[in-house]
């Protein structure tokens, strides 16, 4: 059983290297230079990926915490973090490659248009999702405020989205570099585009269900911990509390029977 | 066979008319690492007093809680005065009279004031006679008027009495009532506990004292391992053999 | 869900009672708002000429940094002898107490704005006080109270409660913020109710939605 799991996760770790590996070859040197944003354009290989990985990860949260708070079963609240942690660092690798890529088609880092916006909101509140986890009283109380947390995020993102862009017509932008609409994917491109998408979501899973197995190995070893402490400490595995009467009896027995 | 007096109207069907004041089957409570309660059994009949000793971390306080309603077990069963805290804990709260280590009021307002406040949230409607009754009986009539910041540690103790008392209880959960009582208030105490056990109220103590344990209670146990290892009735244990028991099964010299 | 309006207005007397006697939240609320305008005053000077755009944005920052303040102070109350296990104690539902901790904060929050717009008004020579801005607050204050309660319930269990309660809050608010900042400005600048409009709709939808996702998990939220 535990062969088989084992053999399927490098199987898949495998097969996820196999392609991760093409996707960087089809991004470093078999798709053609996009003509007017040049070299750079390439981090959206990695970019758009990593976007879609990030909003897949903040679906599987809500989901996982919804689904926590109708059944109570630990281990959608297992899901929920490893997912949680998984779209943390594929959402802030994002905006690293964002970044990069804008500076220079854009001539800026960063702009404040909603998305991006949203993005940096949602950003932090799966930072903060993570704090309260860190800081939140042990039980199954911390996994009830987490879900809790969750389902409220996701149920403000479209809010956010929506009073983002109001605000973005409000304050029109007022410089943005050279030609920000690229002309037209070419197929190269599309295909090359498509196999990085199905790469990094095959890393993704990979992450999430290893973060989500080590996750339930340790609920399980607190589990046995415990056992062995109370163990430790009432080594009577009877069910019935002993009475003065069964103590004095006890005693009177002779030692080594 | 024991015919239960008064809760009144909208109560539920499912109470049965021969049930224990505490019926806690199965209750398991983790905090993390800490497993406090492993498959706690207990069951305490009405007008029967039980002291629970047991370690510091032992879960004599998470019992208590659990059993209050304020915290929820991972697993198994509780009935209050027949009332599951599952689906009927607001019948089952309204019959609880607690008290805990922390006086449960509001210090910057009178003792009056937070028992009103108590008196609202238990919907009584004789509220003002009964906090002027239990406060005369505790010896607290004249500190009423005064915020309970101002009050000592012992008065604003009695002030809590009265506050798990306001409602009528038939239940008591109280942990280790006696710490910073002088010796007045813990007699008043003793014979109030002594009036609501005579009444038909069950009381659940927990406590370090053996001795004051051993004195107030019919019943007597130990927790050990998050259940109950040890569970007796006080008249078959003496005081002399109770230190060696404790130890039997906790390790420790009380 | 059976929350009934008696006790949860004895939660809200309580708090408005304990108000009375300390002035604790309110006056925190004023000074720390009192004092970020002054702040701002020197990081942006406000002249004639930006004042109007630019003031409703001090304006609504100072009062969430200081609601914030406000709503952490609202559950150290109940912490400090416990008396949220005594309310958690009675029969009253969990969401019950919560909503009357709504009630409590949204009635703190709207008092303190009584008197930040006539100050903010007189510092900063902005006039605020129009229907459009009074009821842009109201709308935005109930969102305020509604979220900032359920987060403050929350934190106030964990460790570091001081900055768990900004850093989960503020994420949330931001449509807040953001619409009531803009709504207001639009006012400032000489708009009336259809300028305001958009904004007005957003604060309403953000009301209505976290209202009634307060109601479906104020049961979750405090220890049981």
């Amino acid at each position: 059983m535990v062969e088989s799991i084992g053999t399927k996760r490098t199987v898949w770790l495998f097969a996820t290297a196999v392609l991760v590996l093409v996707t960087m070859w089809m991004i470093f040197e078999w798709v053609p230079t996009e003509r007017n944003l040049g070299v750079v354009q390439r981090a959206l290989y990695v970019h758009v990926p990593l976007a879609w990985i990030s909003m897949v990860a903040v679906g599987v949260v809500a989901a996982a915490s919804l689904m926590y708070l109708i059944t109570g079963k630990r281990r959608w609240d297992s899901i929920a973090l490893a997912s949680a942690e998984t779209g943390v660092l594929a959402g802030t690798l994002m905006l690293v490659t964002g970044a990069i890529w804008a500076k220079p088609i854009w001539n800026v880092w960063w702009t404040w248009d909603a998305k991006l916006t949203t993005t940096a909101i949602l950003w932090f509140f799966y930072v903060a999702y993570l704090m309260l986890r860190a800081f939140a009283p042990p039980g199954n109380q911390a996994y009830r405020m987490a879900a809790v947390v969750a389902v409220l995020g996701a149920v403000d993102v479209p809010i956010v989205y929506y009073a983002a862009d109001l605000w973005r017509t409000a304050h029109p932008e007022l410089i943005i570099g050279p030609a920000a609409d690229s002309s037209g994917l070419t197929s190269e491109m599309g295909l090359t585009l498509l196999v990085s998408v199905v790469a990094f979501t095959s890393l993704y899973i990979y992450m999430l269900v290893d973060r989500y197995r080590v996750r339930q190995s340790e609920l399980e070893i607190s589990d046995l911990k415990r056992e062995m402490r109370n163990y430790l400490y009432a080594p009577s595995t009877s069910d019935v509390p002993a009475t003065a009467q069964s103590l004095r009896a006890a005693a009177a027995e002779p030692i080594g029977d | 066979m024991i015919k239960e007096s008064s809760p009144g109207a909208g109560q539920p069907k499912t109470q049965t008319a021969d049930f224990a004041v505490v019926r806690a089957t199965g209750v398991h409570k983790a905090y993390g690492d800490a497993g406090v309660l492993t498959g706690l059994n207990l069951e305490v009949p009405r007008g029967e007093t039980i002291t629970i000793f047991g370690p510091n971390g032992a879960g004599k306080t998470t019992l208590l809680r659990v059993l209050g309603s304020l915290t929820r077990p991972d697993r198994g069963e509780i009935a209050i005065n027949g009332f599951s805290l599952k689906e009927q804990a607001a019948f089952a709260r309204s019959t609880i009279g607690v008290v805990m280590h922390s006086s449960l009021l509001y210090g910057d307002l009178t003792a009056r004031e937070n028992l009103r406040f108590y008196g609202k949230l238990f919907g009584l409607g004789d509220a003002e006679d009964r906090i002027e009754t239990l406060a005369r009986r505790l010896n607290v009539a004249h500190r009423l008027d005064d915020k309970v910041r101002d009050l000592s540690h012992g008065l604003e103790k009695r002030v809590s009495f009265v506050r798990a008392l306001l409602h009528r209880p038939r239940l008591l959960l109280l942990d280790e009532p006696e710490s910073g009582l002088d010796q007045n208030t813990l007699g008043i105490f003793e014979e109030l506990l002594a009036e609501f056990r005579a009444g038909g109220g069950a009381t659940v103590l927990v406590t370090h004292s053996l001795e004051l344990g051993l004195a107030l209670s019919d019943r007597i146990a130990i927790l050990g391992g998050g259940r109950i290892v040890f569970d007796d009735r006080s008249e078959n244990v003496t005081i002399e053999e109770l230190p060696e028991i404790y130890r039997r099964f906790t390790g420790e010299v009380s | 869900m059976k929350i009934s309006l008696g006790p949860v207005w004895a939660v809200a007397k309580k708090d408005l009672l304990l108000e009375v006697r300390n002035r604790e939240i309110v006056v925190s609320i004023l000074v720390f708002s009192g004092l970020v305008f002054i702040i701002f005053n020197f990081a942006i000077e406000l002249t004639r000429v930006n004042r109007d755009t630019v003031g409703p944005g001090v304006l609504w920052v100072a009062f969430i940094f200081a609601a914030i303040l406000g709503l952490n102070r609202s559950f150290i109350i109940e912490k400090d002898g416990n008396a949220l296990e005594g309310m958690m104690l009675s029969p009253i539902g969990r969401d019950t107490i919560l909503v009357g901790k709504t009630l409590g904060n949204l009635l703190f929050m709207l008092a303190a704005l009584v008197v930040l717009f006539p100050v903010f008004t007189a510092l900063f020579n902005v006039n605020v006080l129009k229907p459009e801005i009074i009821v842009i607050a109201a709308l935005a204050t109930v969102g305020l109270a509604t979220t900032g309660t359920m987060f403050a319930a929350l934190s106030v269990n964990t460790r570091a409660r001081e900055i768990m309660l900004p850093v989960l809050f503020l994420p949330i608010a931001v449509p807040i913020l953001i619409a009531a900042v803009e709504g207001t400005a639009q006012i400032t600048q000489g708009g009336n109710w259809s300028e305001a409009a958009e904004w007005l709709q957003i604060l309403a939808a953000f009301d209505i939605v976290f209202v009634i996702a307060a109601l479906l998990t104020f049961q979750f939220l405090l220890e049981d």
